[in-house]
């Protein structure tokens, strides 16, 4: 599937199924810092991705005080 | 794409996001209500505003302003917002088409200063000029606006979007360094005072995480990319360090900051930094000080006074993909 990731923005392809939180921690990220978008839809930690699915991994964390 | 277990706490309907603080799951719908219910609750806890004040919101065009904005708005309080033009190359310039697109989509009224324009300076040569870090000479600058804007226009209530994660990350520093002058002032509403308008902050029961994801939900555009000159600062390693525990300790930041506020700030009352000093007139420009001219009025004659200095030469190193 291809995987958006932000900050900076960039793609990468990652083979086979995973579930969004196995996805996370495949990419070290934290699940508290990241919402996962596939399709254009929020998808929930349990949710399994697809080869041919297109999907974000959103950060969330903002650095103004 | 297939949800696989995940149903919705209230409607059992298949979930979209997951909330292991609240040890949750909800469905669009439900999450939604979710927010709202947290932010009126924050709102009448801490006495925050009535539906009688007229209520400025400070809009950077990032998810948390745009959030609080929208949520004001549907909730029924009468709030314009503010934007402040920071001369922070193209990210500035984004910014502020978010913010426009939003009050546009929404018929809502969007004031605009720009420091460049306002002041002849950006937050670059700010930082350049002054030696201050960007984020130190950014932060005066927008307080001062953002009173300023608020008086000027009569409003009775300053909305800043600052969500759990901030004022968690905010109690951090503070409780690391135990700087109890600025533990005392942490608190959800800072009451009006002479050259001083009324601050809230409606987002303090919500995490960053669910303020983005009311947007995306709620198909708000906002600018998701960071601050260039935001990068490595001390705010964002300190929520990195709490979201640490909260992964494997949910609910951590709700209570470090829920128990501060219930239990440690009523302590500290008195002790807040302005608490003890008399405070005269800036002699420039009016705002209050404690010397004769203020800190804001000697960053723009500094700052002013310097040659722009584009944002690239001020950055920080960045992190690194994340």
């Amino acid at each position: 599937m291809k995987v958006l990731l932000r900050n900076p923005r960039r793609e990468i392809e990652v083979a086979g199924v995973h579930r969004v939180h196995a996805l996370l921690a495949k990419l070290d990220l934290n699940r508290e810092s990241h919402l996962v978008i596939c399709n254009g839809t929020l998808v929930p930690g349990d949710a399994e991705l697809f080869d041919d699915d297109l999907v974000e991994i959103r950060p969330v964390i903002s650095g103004g005080a | 794409m297939v949800a696989v277990g995940s149903k919705c706490r209230t409607c059992r309907g298949p979930a979209i996001i997951d909330l292991p603080r609240h040890n949750a799951n909800f469905c669009a719908e439900h999450f939604l209500e979710l927010c709202r219910r947290q932010v009126t609750k924050a709102i009448d806890h801490f006495a925050m505003m009535t539906h009688d004040d007229k209520v400025l919101v400070a809009v950077s065009g990032g998810k948390d302003s745009l959030a609080v904005w929208d949520l004001l708005v549907e909730l029924g309080y009468h709030a314009d917002g503010l934007y402040v033009g920071l001369g922070i190359g193209d990210y500035s310039e984004t910014s502020a088409e978010y913010a426009r697109a939003f009050a546009a989509d929404r018929n809502l009224n969007l004031i605009e200063v720009k420091l460049r324009d306002e002041y002849g300076y950006d937050v670059p040569t700010a930082a350049k000029a002054t030696r201050r870090v960007p984020c130190s000479a950014c932060g005066m600058s927008k307080r001062h606006v953002f009173d300023k804007a608020a008086l000027d226009g009569g409003y009775t209530v300053l909305v800043t979007g600052h969500n759990l994660d901030d004022e968690a990350a905010v109690l951090f520093g503070n409780a690391l360094h135990w700087d109890v002058e600025y533990l005392a002032r942490q608190l959800p509403v800072l009451e009006a005072r002479p050259g001083f308008p009324k601050k809230v902050k409606p987002l303090v029961r919500l995490t960053e995480r669910e303020t983005a994801a009311w947007c995306i939900v709620r198909g708000i555009d906002y600018l998701v990319d960071e601050c260039p000159m935001a990068a490595g600062n001390k705010h964002l390693a300190y929520k990195a360090a709490l979201n640490t525990i909260e992964e494997t300790s949910p609910g951590t930041k709700a209570g470090f900051y829920f128990n501060f506020i219930e239990n440690m700030a009523p302590l500290l009352a008195g002790r807040a930094v302005a608490d003890g000093q008399a405070l005269g007139s800036c002699s420039n420009c009016g705002a209050p000080t404690t010397g004769s001219v203020c800190a804001f009025c000697r960053l723009v004659e500094t700052a002013s006074a310097h040659a722009p200095v584009p944002v690239e030469l001020v950055m920080k190193k960045g992190r690194g993909p994340r």
